[in-house]
């Protein structure tokens, strides 16, 4: 540890290239804390966004007209307005209506990314899901409901678990986009790692270092849920289904 | 019972079909059914609701919310359409850059072949707002040639930030169209003595037009909705803008009303665009 701080400490005299996250303590916590906001967030958001998406296209299918139309709404309002807007929108317009507990905003900077962003990401994990199941053929569906299964059964145990693995690849991709798009929270002075980073650059003067090892971070993150996501492709891979 | 199971039972699992078996140029497709046209109705009715509902709270001394609305209406759209020549602008540069690094992706040299596909892997993979702060700090703000200096505006070198994941993801589009071309028409071009720049230019890029149009609309949809974030680094787009309004006025009941104001605007803008990308693909898919 101490030897790559040395090191690092060492390329600053001789190379000039300014690496503070490496040697500084005070730099590397934050830039770690940055980096865990980061993912905590995206975790937050990700799990929200399966469950509420699964929800949403599950209501997609339902036979009340007025439930369909609503998801449908809500899907296209999300995708179809700028992701910055809608967090301005919650952060700004709704955030000082919201009742104070002891002095403190119910939710702070954080809650209302999570808020935002969720949103956003189930509308797309909604539509993904919806040509997921679509794509889980009829007769699948009416043979379960020949053994008797109930309408929730076979949702639950027959289509949803089918569709999941139909959905991988795009889910795959909408993973990545939020993971992109956590960045946005940088707006509402949520800490996560482009705040920290900012700060870290405003202060030590390496704008370029910080920028190389941001995006750096951001392509490593990408990286390792694209491997994460095809291994788990292959781990829930059903024979006869797919490729 | 479990899937597997039913599957070995039944024995009717087909592969799944295009819908998500499509690359990664539909990222963020087009939005929901084409009936959801009520959808703006319904952000218009929160919009209004929000405007009456302000009204009615505001003290009679005070302006109402609709008067304000009105008063600001016209600075807010000279925002709106600088963002839109910031998003006309990107795309062109995008696509220009795309199509060319797409074509080095088709290259027979390795070596270019390698490159380009390190760049695209990176511009697609790095968080726009990165790679727009990247922009923002490592080009200089003024060039000189030779005596001449020449001013290099925030505006200008945020277009060139959000010119470059469109880039990338514009070079994704058209390697996936061409190599979507069946091979058998190289080869036959090949017959008939194409070199392969006139079996690229003549023969195969034609067809690949229709292809990548709907990926390219959607790509633009999502650029104008990103151009907000170049409020971010500075640039009095239409979401600096409203920072500043809602400074300027100091009232708290303002902020829903343009807040959804600004956001029905880029909805009015981008879901017809987004509808649009739905037929077109449904149309070119049928033949």
């Amino acid at each position: 540890m101490d030897d790559i701080a040395g090191w690092f400490r060492w390329l600053h005299g001789a190379s000039g290239i300014k690496l503070t996250i490496f040697y500084d303590s005070y730099d590397r916590a934050r830039f770690l804390q940055g980096f865990l906001t980061t993912l905590r967030l995206s975790a937050f958001c990700l799990i929200l966004s399966v469950v509420l998406g699964a929800l949403a296209a599950w209501l997609q299918g339902s036979r009340i007209a007025g439930v369909r139309r609503s998801v449908t709404g809500f899907v296209a309002l999300f995708r179809n307005t700028p992701p910055l807007v809608q967090l301005y929108f919650f952060y700004f317009a709704l955030g000082p209506l919201l009742p104070k507990v002891g002095g403190m905003p119910l939710l702070g900077s954080f809650g209302w990314a999570v808020v935002s962003l969720t949103l956003l990401e189930t509308a797309f994990a909604a539509e993904i899901f919806r040509a997921g199941i679509e794509a889980v053929p009829k007769a699948m569906v009416e043979a379960a409901s020949s053994l008797g299964f109930s309408r929730w059964q076979i949702y639950r145990q027959v289509v949803l678990p089918l569709a999941v693995r139909v959905s991988m690849p795009a889910m795959t991709n909408n993973l990545v986009n939020l993971v992109k798009t956590t960045t946005l929270a940088y707006a509402i002075a949520v800490p996560e790692l482009v705040y920290m980073s900012a700060q870290i650059w405003s202060e030590q003067v390496n704008v370029p270092e910080m920028m190389v090892v941001l995006l750096l971070s951001y392509v490593g993150i990408v990286g390792v849920i694209n491997h994460a996501m095809q291994w788990l492709e292959a781990r829930l891979a059903v024979p006869g289904f797919g490729q | 019972m479990s899937v597997r199971a039913i599957a070995a039972k039944l024995d009717v699992l087909p592969r799944p079909r295009g819908v998500l078996a499509r690359p990664r140029a539909g990222d963020r497709s087009s939005g929901g059914g084409l009936f959801a046209a009520r959808t703006g109705a319904a952000l218009l009715a929160v919009f209004v609701a929000s405007v009456v509902l302000a009204q009615v709270q505001a003290a009679p001394a005070k302006a109402g919310v609709a008067e304000l609305l009105v008063k600001w209406t016209p600075l807010l759209a000279q925002g709106f359409l600088f963002n839109l020549l910031i998003s006309a602008l990107a795309m062109a540069l995008g696509t220009a850059a795309g199509a060319l690094l797409g074509s080095a992706r088709l290259s027979l040299h390795p070596p270019i072949r390698g490159a380009s596909w390190l760049l695209t892997q990176f511009f697609r993979n790095a968080p726009w707002l990165v790679l727009l702060f990247f922009v923002m700090f490592l080009l200089p703000f003024e060039f000189t040639v030779g005596r001449v200096t020449v001013p290099f505006p925030d505006w200008i070198k945020a277009t060139l930030g959000l010119a470059l994941p469109i880039m990338a993801n514009v070079a994704e589009i058209v390697r996936g169209a061409v190599q979507s071309i069946p091979t058998a028409q190289w080869e036959a071009a090949r017959s008939l003595a194409f070199s392969r720049r006139q079996t690229l230019w003549q023969i195969i890029l034609p067809q690949c037009i229709k292809r990548m149009l709907p990926p390219w609309m959607n790509w633009y949809a999502i650029l104008t909705m990103a151009t907000t974030l170049a409020s971010i680094v500075g640039v009095s787009e239409v979401m600096t803008i409203t920072g500043r309004i809602t400074n300027a006025e100091g009232r708290t009941d303002l902020l829903i009303p343009i807040y959804s104001y600004v956001l029905l605007w880029f909805f009015l803008y981008c879901y017809p665009i987004s509808v649009w990308t739905r037929r077109l693909e449904a149309r070119y898919a049928e033949r």
